[in-house]
């Protein structure tokens, strides 16, 4: 019964907060409102979506999501002072490549997502039958550091969410 | 409540908002024309300006919250849908420019190592 109503209860209760954000008021009608596209939206196209990610260790999101905010404010002060107070050509740009350990797609998602807002990183492209990411760096004197700050930082803490 | 009487901590905090905000798009901007590779330039526009609009928005949510007394949450849908497209086009363009033969061509001078195909 729960399941047939619900499809996907994570995609109903973001479908539903991004609407309550809409409405920009939680009045009762959007309250209303929101809970019938949340339930509605995900059960006409479930068949869309068959996978469903299983998202564990609420703790963690939370250290994961204040750890990510961090690091773009980091990032974009490292950015702005290597593009305004270095000379382009003394940049050491390199591409790396991540052999990865994540196995569902979600979380490779936000991984990729997340090296991209992150220190001087890039996720340029995906590679499905090495199982591994291609990393862009703006600036990399030592390659092996980004990968392993990438793995230690991220990906441990991605694991531990989608498991 | 209107901005004339906003006190004069919160203007401070919202002035400075913004123009940190402003700065850091405009340092995204110059990225763009400053680094000489394709590579390199996507990383101002999906950093500096992620930062810049963030000021941005953060200014407006504690400018509706301190002058006109009302609670905008609007702005955090924007920087859910910034997070989702930022990444997405950027590995777009980066893909693109790949698939051309980018980095072997554009790229030799100052990107070290090229991607394995």
């Amino acid at each position: 019964m729960t399941a047939a109503l619900f499809p996907h209860p994570l995609l109903s209760a973001a479908i539903a907060t991004v609407w309550i954000l809409l409405a920009n008021e939680p009045t009762p009608g959007a309250i209303v409102l929101a809970a019938i596209v949340g339930v509605a939206i995900p059960k006409f196209t479930s068949v869309y979506w068959p996978g469903r990610p299983r998202v564990r260790n609420p703790r963690m999101i939370v250290e994961y999501t204040l750890i990510v905010l961090w690091d773009i404010v980091v990032s974009n002060v490292q950015v702005a002072r290597l593009v305004l107070f270095r000379r382009p050509e003394t940049l050491r740009s390199r591409f790396v490549t991540i052999a990865l350990d994540l196995d569902s797609p979600e979380a490779i998602t936000v991984l990729a997502g997340t090296i991209t807002m992150t220190p001087g990183t890039l996720t340029a492209d995906y590679d499905p039958d090495g199982h591994t990411l291609k990393v862009h760096c703006l600036h990399a004197p030592d390659p092996d550091e980004v990968v392993a700050t990438i793995k230690e930082r991220y990906e441990r803490r991605l694991r531990s969410i989608f498991r | 409540m209107t901005p004339a009487e906003m006190n004069l901590v919160a203007e401070l905090a919202v002035s400075a908002l913004l123009v940190a905000g402003g700065i850091f798009l405009l340092v995204g901007s110059y990225a763009l024309a400053r680094l000489p590779d394709t590579m390199q330039r996507l990383h101002g526009p999906t950093k500096s300006t992620t930062l810049g609009i963030g000021g941005v928005l953060i200014a407006s949510m504690l400018y509706f919250l301190l002058a006109e007394g009302t609670l905008s949450i609007h702005e955090l849908l924007i920087t859910l849908f910034l997070f989702l497209t930022a990444p997405v086009s950027a590995n777009l363009v980066a893909k693109a420019y790949m698939r051309r033969g980018g980095p072997q061509a554009g790229a030799g001078r100052t990107t070290h190592g090229r991607p394995t195909p």
